[in-house]
């Protein structure tokens, strides 16, 4: 089974892109199978399904959807292979985007806005640093020079990584996505590793905390100084 | 060196093969796009720049030279064929004018005394003038487009230029097209205006998306392109004493020779 995680800034065009890939990959004979996840609502189940990609959509509601993500992949496969797919397709809507939910031996999409400005490329870290390939969307909305600022930021972020410039709309740069993908490996999940380790979460606001003065918080916290300390028992 | 470049004909928005199967550009010369909005011209020149190998919506091919262009050839910036002036009005960069040009020089393996350059030619087309420390979102539709015509005319010096409705935006059009259209280049412009158009040696029309038919300008078209140019200039002259808050009490029309 090969295994393709794809992960992006909210509104990106993930869904658009890899339905233009998804197409091309049904042309060439190669069985899909689509798992979005997402927090809280999403309907971009219905738009893969219109394609005729068996599709399963996972509501992360109150959890981390990267970590939702990581901790059903092995259920997923598994439905992936019982639709005789070839291909597992995670689409993930990440939150911070400081996790990165690509294994060591899937292939890694992280798809990013032009538009979001030539510095968010430096913010968003794991999720872009660690991809295979960085797919830019919405170019045709700025000029010329922001789109080569833009992808000179990304490369600086991740110097090995394939740049596609793809539009969800036309289409443009879907095909090479989809080639991406077709000649990606099986991925077996037995020693598979994710790339990056997930940020730390193990404070109090992790399990539910909700008053905001500093005596409520327990655990590792980190000061806006930079001085990380421990509290508790 | 590139001598020509080759767009061979696609699908228009009904999916239908484009009546034009096939259009050579050669060095030097200055192609025009015409067609209503929405017909799709920009997507024609939106192939062409990213050198479209039946990839996009239209499935057209582009051919540099008659070979297909390598995928390097097609995404670094620094072994880029094709400078576009894409149609957007401002610049949506969180940077100031002097770094965004320095950056962009970067990526484009241009010297960094480019800067200072781009924002003088920039200062020759616009208003009022642009500064080095100025924020980019701040400037003005008019100053904007001066800047991506000059930063396109210095820094993204390449043999084919791609201008998309320069007469947008209240800048002087044929100072901008005389900067941008440097000797030996492909050049395509994008244009409802009629002044334009009929400047350039041959217009694509467009229709539905698709390329509808080629028109070679004709002779007596080319001298009706000479009057419209001194309509223009009567009236960017005009223009500019408007702006200047000047009182217009007559025009001279002997001048245009109407």
């Amino acid at each position: 089974m090969r295994m393709i995680i794809v992960a992006g800034t909210p509104g990106s065009g993930k869904t658009a892109v890899l339905i233009h890939a998804l197409r091309s990959l049904k042309e060439r004979n190669l069985k899909s199978s689509v798992v979005k996840i997402d927090c809280l609502y999403t309907d971009d189940g219905k738009k893969f399904e219109s394609i005729g990609i068996p599709t399963k959509v996972g509501l992360s509601m109150d959890m981390c959807p990267d970590h939702f993500a990581i901790y059903n992949i092995e259920d997923m496969i598994e439905w992936a292979r019982e639709n005789d797919s070839e291909c597992l397709i995670v689409e993930t809507a990440g939150l911070c985007h400081r996790c990165a939910p690509y294994t060591l031996n899937s292939l890694g999409v992280c798809v990013i806005d032009a538009t979001s400005g030539p510095n968010t490329p430096l913010k968003v870290g794991p999720f872009l640093s660690t991809a295979d390939i960085a797919v830019i969307t919405k170019g045709d909305m700025i000029s010329q020079a922001e789109r080569e600022i833009f992808r000179e930021r990304v490369l600086e972020v991740n110097p090995k990584c394939k740049v596609i410039d793809a539009n969800g709309l036309s289409g443009q740069g879907c095909m090479e996505l989809a080639e991406e993908i077709y000649k990606s490996e099986e991925v077996s999940l037995e020693e598979e590793k994710l790339r990056h380790s997930a940020p730390l979460a193990v404070c109090t606001l992790c399990v539910g905390e909700t008053k905001v003065n500093k005596k409520h918080h327990r655990g590792i916290l980190r000061k806006i100084d930079g001085f990380q300390t421990y509290k508790g028992e | 060196m590139i001598d020509k470049v080759t767009v061979l004909g696609g699908y228009n928005k009904q999916g239908e093969e484009e009546p034009v199967k096939k259009v050579v550009i050669k060095k030097g010369e200055i192609v025009g796009v015409v067609g209503p909005t929405g017909s799709g011209k920009s997507s024609l020149i939106g192939d062409i720049e990213q050198l479209a190998q039946k990839d996009t919506f239209s499935k057209r091919k582009i051919l540099v030279n008659d070979e297909e262009p390598s995928y390097d050839d097609r995404t670094n910036p620094r072994k880029k064929m094709v400078a576009q002036l894409s149609q957007n009005m401002n610049f949506l960069a969180d940077m100031s004018v002097g770094d965004f040009l320095n950056l962009h020089a970067k990526c484009r393996g241009a010297s960094s005394k480019c800067a200072d350059a781009v924002i003088k030619l920039a200062n020759t087309l616009t208003g009022e003038p642009i500064k080095k420390e100025h924020e980019l979102t701040i400037l003005s539709g008019g100053q904007s487009r001066a800047l991506m015509v000059a930063d396109v005319a210095i820094i993204s010096d390449s043999p084919i230029v791609l201008i998309d409705e320069i007469e947008n935006a209240g800048i002087r059009k044929h100072d901008a097209l005389n900067v941008l259209s440097g000797h030996g280049k492909i050049v395509m412009v994008v244009t409802h205006d009629p002044v334009l158009a009929l400047m350039t040696d041959r217009r694509i029309v467009m229709r539905s998306g698709g390329m509808e038919k080629v028109i070679s300008t004709t002779e007596s078209e080319k001298a009706i392109s000479k009057k419209l140019s001194r309509i223009d200039d009567l009236l960017l002259n005009l223009r500019d004493k408007v702006r200047n808050g000047d009182v217009i009490e007559d025009i001279n029309m002997d001048g245009a020779n109407l």
